[in-house]
């Protein structure tokens, strides 16, 4: 089926040509998400508004053989929904309903294109919030967060998407209109809906999320240490989990991140020479916060801090948040370009692993940020390089594919929230064997036989293995050729 | 025109464009992606088609062009984005080099070369311009013509403007103010030089009355420059740089010349403007110092209250007031809290705050006229947001005004449409009362 005929099919399954971009320019700003390294136009982007459209949709992309990938916002970090086989973009954006609210259950039924931040505004008269909260929270979307299963900084304590959504009705890759999971209770026969959570798009698009909502604590702290030593730092975090408190958030921003967000409109005013700055969070009872929030401040003083607060007013601990939230865009401050790695490691590893990362940054001559949610041990390397530069975006790639690489050896991950997507697939083979992926390939052709759904993400194809080494060698001969003769004039230093 | 955007003198920035990461955090409060859910016309995306145009990489047409002069300019964006882009200047100076190329129609050709550059630049045209509306408000015209049903052939969101324009005053207030005031005793704030606009002072002219008692009631020497033209904002907005420029140097010198502190307006679209002159002459190397001394100068008059100190009026006004951040005050200027404070500090007020009070209304400029569609879709959403309880919106721009009083008025509301400083005038004003 030639492209016209394909457009004018879809306009016709959507009853308008509004609600479909073709024309190659004006697909143009869907190259990619918020992972720019690599880019991909789509064939068309179409906006259904409801489960029956998005069904049809799919039905008529399946039945032509056509590749499709569903989006959200597209803040996602890690090319999940970058178009890399010219596929038709399914964009949920016009899904942004909150379809009901049972304050009395505690659950809530969204639209997979509403925005994460807008379910806390529009139940916070109920007192009541939705917890997972990635830093893009103010315009990332629920279904975007179910396909990464997001993290976010409350996630120490109350963990990552996939503990807060309970069901949800998905369009599998054939066009079927499934539901998955249970509002109440757990769902009977194999956990379907935990094996979509987290997929990125691969085994089906969620058209309606049903999630778990909180009541507010009674009371929150929010206390922010300074420190003139990383290590001092790393050491505070495990004491404060060692001591058996487990904070609402911990999170760390090393020097160059802090001066990166202080030029922003979220000024804190951050000392220009410590090394590392906690933001830790408590919450729940009122004597409970009190206590925990004095024995915290104890425990800072320590390890040699330079100075320790609490937010004493609602627009300060706002900022503070702002400050952390805000502080990958805040690169553009300091960096034309950067690349958030998302490696995780056993808490205990921080020292040591920070350690390596300055290794690698100094060898590498690219400076690296490090903003990160220290409970959970989730690191989040910010790679700083300039894309004008030849070969210095593949390079940067590299940089973070070799620090993924420590984390792995050091017993972690290489992702933590943001998902494998295009950036880390490589990376799969040094985590798993080849029998691990073998079944997943598995399961994925179960949901998506005919590999029309997100292809190219998450699970490395078998044979494309030959092909993608071959490339990386080709990659890294050139970058070896290029750090020689650029040797000692390398403007990025640390 | 297919080549990248930098075919015309003022190319639009480099260092402006590369600052922005495609993190994605300005989606969720740029309007007009929020209605269309269109990354096209958001602002990451124009920022990103702004890049490929001027890189060559994407031709200049109206893949370009449309999204461009789609964007409102109100500039919310600007208030989240981590890393400081510059959207509105990129706009503006994107919208200057697609100026320079489309072809417009013949009528819009005609409609813009008539109203950006021979009639709001010339006081002497406004003036004339002024007594025909006057005329046709106080003569027998306007009802004829509202009688005759001749307004129907205008579209329906012409005709409710015109249903709310406010009545035009005899006299602008530029030419019945004093050049200087007389009061001197007691002078102890600073002296002011009052800007007093284009379209502002043909319609509005009694704010400009309400902003100068203000001004003199708080003690401070107000001065009214006779040859001020139009701040150029318009043009600005519109893509027409050269012209802006001209006006801009005009004023420039007049001002600089009055010899005044601070020159203070009231209408946010000119004071956001005037700050950014020196945008306007980045690459100008006379008039960019000049630019910046200017635009030091410039304050609105809830800003200049709050810096300078204000006198709490000893009067009480029994009122539910909302109040509607214009986009050029709260995303431009950072004015957010001293227009309310200003407001609190009436007593017997109640100030009622609207939800998503800095969302733009849909006026921008003349957006309502040149994109009515989106205006009015924007509109219909800042009507929802008013608190149902309130007697009277407060703002601080007069396209504002327009906007809302032509919204209130299609959906047969009667709240009160008012500039803040014109509550504070009257609080003022019903001292005396009181004593």
């Amino acid at each position: 089926m030639n492209h016209m005929q394909l457009v004018s099919k879809l306009t016709a399954v959507l009853g308008s040509n509004q609600r479909v971009l073709h024309k190659e320019n004006e697909l143009y700003a869907y190259e990619c998400d918020g992972y720019v390294a690599q880019r991909g136009r789509p064939r068309a982007v179409v906006f259904p508004e409801t489960t029956e459209e998005v069904a049809a949709i799919v039905q008529l992309l399946h039945r032509e053989k056509v590749p499709f990938l569903p989006r959200g916002a597209g803040t996602g970090l890690s090319g999940g929904a970058t178009a890399l086989n010219n596929e038709v973009v399914i964009s949920l954006v016009r899904m942004n309903q909150l379809l009901h609210v049972d304050y009395d259950n505690m659950r809530a039924v969204v639209q997979p294109g509403f925005i994460n931040l807008q379910l806390t505004k529009q139940i916070a008269k109920e007192n009541a919030y939705y917890a997972p909260d990635p830093s893009s929270q103010s315009a990332c979307t629920i279904g975007g967060n179910l396909a990464e299963n997001a993290g976010g900084s409350h996630c120490l304590k109350y963990g990552v998407t996939t503990n807060h959504i309970v069901a949800a009705k998905v369009v599998l890759p054939t066009g079927e209109i499934a539901e998955l999971g249970a509002t109440y209770g757990d769902a009977l026969g194999y956990d379907l809906l935990g094996l979509l959570i987290g997929s990125e798009g691969t085994l089906g698009i969620a058209t309606e999320i049903t999630v778990r909502i909180l009541r507010k604590p009674q009371a929150v702290k929010t206390i922010m240490a300074w420190f003139d030593r990383v290590d001092e730092a790393s050491d505070t975090v495990s004491q404060v989990i060692g001591a058996g408190i487990i904070p609402a958030a911990m999170e760390m921003m090393d020097q160059l991140a802090m001066q990166a967000v202080d030029k922003s409109n979220y000024h804190v005013g951050y000392p220009a020479d410590i090394e590392a700055a906690l933001l830790i969070e408590v919450d729940g009872l009122v004597e409970a916060v009190a206590a925990e929030t004095d024995q915290i401040v104890d425990i800072c003083k320590q390890h040699q801090v330079r100075a320790v607060r609490v937010a004493e007013t609602d627009a300060q601990r706002a900022l503070w948040w702002s400050s952390r939230k805000m502080a990958f865009g805040a690169m553009g401050r300091i960096s034309p370009n950067y690349l958030v790695q998302d490696g995780v490691i056993p808490r205990t590893k921080l020292t040591e692993v920070l350690a390596r990362i300055r290794e690698i940054s100094v060898s590498s001559g690219l400076r690296i940020a490090n903003v990160f949610h220290a409970g959970d041990g989730n690191l989040h390397p910010l790679i700083c390089y300039d894309a004008s530069i030849p070969f210095e975006t593949e390079k940067a790639m590299m940089v973070g594919s070799d620090i993924l690489k420590v984390c792995v050896d050091v017993g972690g991950s290489i992702t933590g929230e943001h998902g494998v997507g295009i950036e880390k697939i490589n990376d799969m083979h040094y985590l798993f064997t080849e029998a691990e992926l073998k079944a997943q390939i598995a399961v994925r052709a179960v949901f998506n036989p005919e590999d029309l759904c997100n292809s190219g993400k998450l699970i490395p194809k078998p044979g494309r293995c030959a092909e993608v080494k071959r490339a990386s060698t080709m990659i890294s001969q050139h970058l070896e050729t290029y750090i020689k003769t650029s040797h000692g004039s390398n403007s990025h230093s640390m | 025109m297919d080549q990248g955007l930098s075919l015309h003198s003022d190319p639009i920035s480099k260092d402006l464009y590369s600052v922005c990461v495609h993190c994605g955090f300005c989606l969720e409060v740029c309007p007009t992606y929020q209605q269309l859910g269109n990354e096209n016309e958001s602002p990451r995306g124009r920022v990103y088609l702004m890049k490929a145009a001027a890189e060559g990489t994407l031709p200049f047409d109206e893949s370009v062009i449309d999204p461009v002069f789609n964007c409102l300019d109100c500039r919310a964006c600007e208030t989240v984005c981590p890393s400081g882009v510059q959207v509105g200047t990129l706009i503006e100076e994107a919208r200057g080099q697609a100026l320079s190329h489309i072809k417009q129609s013949g009528l819009e050709k005609f409609l813009h070369d008539l109203f950006l550059r021979k009639i709001f630049p010339s006081p002497g045209r406004l003036q004339r311009i002024r007594k025909l509306l006057r005329f046709y408000q106080v003569s027998h015209v306007q009802q004829v013509v509202r009688r005759s049903g001749a307004l129907r052939l205008l579209p329906t969101h012409l005709r409710e403007m015109e249903a709310v324009l406010p009545s035009v005053s005899r006299a602008s207030a530029r030419s019945v103010l004093p050049k200087e005031s007389e009061q001197t005793k007691g002078v102890t704030k600073g002296r002011i030089a009052l800007f007093t606009g284009c379209v502002m002072d043909v319609f509005f002219s009694e704010i400009h009355m309400a902003t100068v008692r203000v001004a003199l009631r708080n003690h401070l020497h107000v001065s009214v420059p006779k040859d001020q033209i139009c701040c150029g904002a318009l043009q600005i907005h519109a893509g027409d740089r050269e012209q802006a420029r001209m006006m801009a140097k005009h004023n420039i010198d007049v001002f600089l010349q009055s010899g005044a502190d601070y020159i203070v307006l009231n209408a946010a679209g000119c004071g956001a403007a005037m700050k950014e002159y020196k945008e306007l002459f980045h690459d100008d190397p006379v008039y960019r110092e000049r630019a910046e001394l200017f635009s030091s100068k410039v304050r609105d008059i809830a800003e200049i209250l709050l810096e300078v100190g204000y006198e709490k009026p000893k009067s009480r006004l029994e009122r539910t007031v909302t109040y509607h951040d214009a986009c050029h005050l709260a995303h431009a200027q950072n004015i957010r809290s001293a227009p309310r404070e200003l407001l609190r500090a009436i007593d017997g007020l109640t100030l009622i705050e609207m939800n998503d009070a800095d969302r733009c209304c849909g006026s921008a400029g003349i957006y309502n006229i040149t994109h009515p569609e989106m205006a009015a879709q924007l509109r219909e959403r800042k009507l929802a947001d008013l608190p149902h309880n309130v007697e009277v919106v407060a703002m601080g721009n007069p396209g504002c005004m327009l906007q809302i009083k032509a919204g209130l008025y299609a959906q047969g509301l009667t709240m009160d449409v008012v500039h803040t400083v014109e509550l504070l005038d009257e609080a003022y004003r019903l001292e005396r009362e009181v004593q």
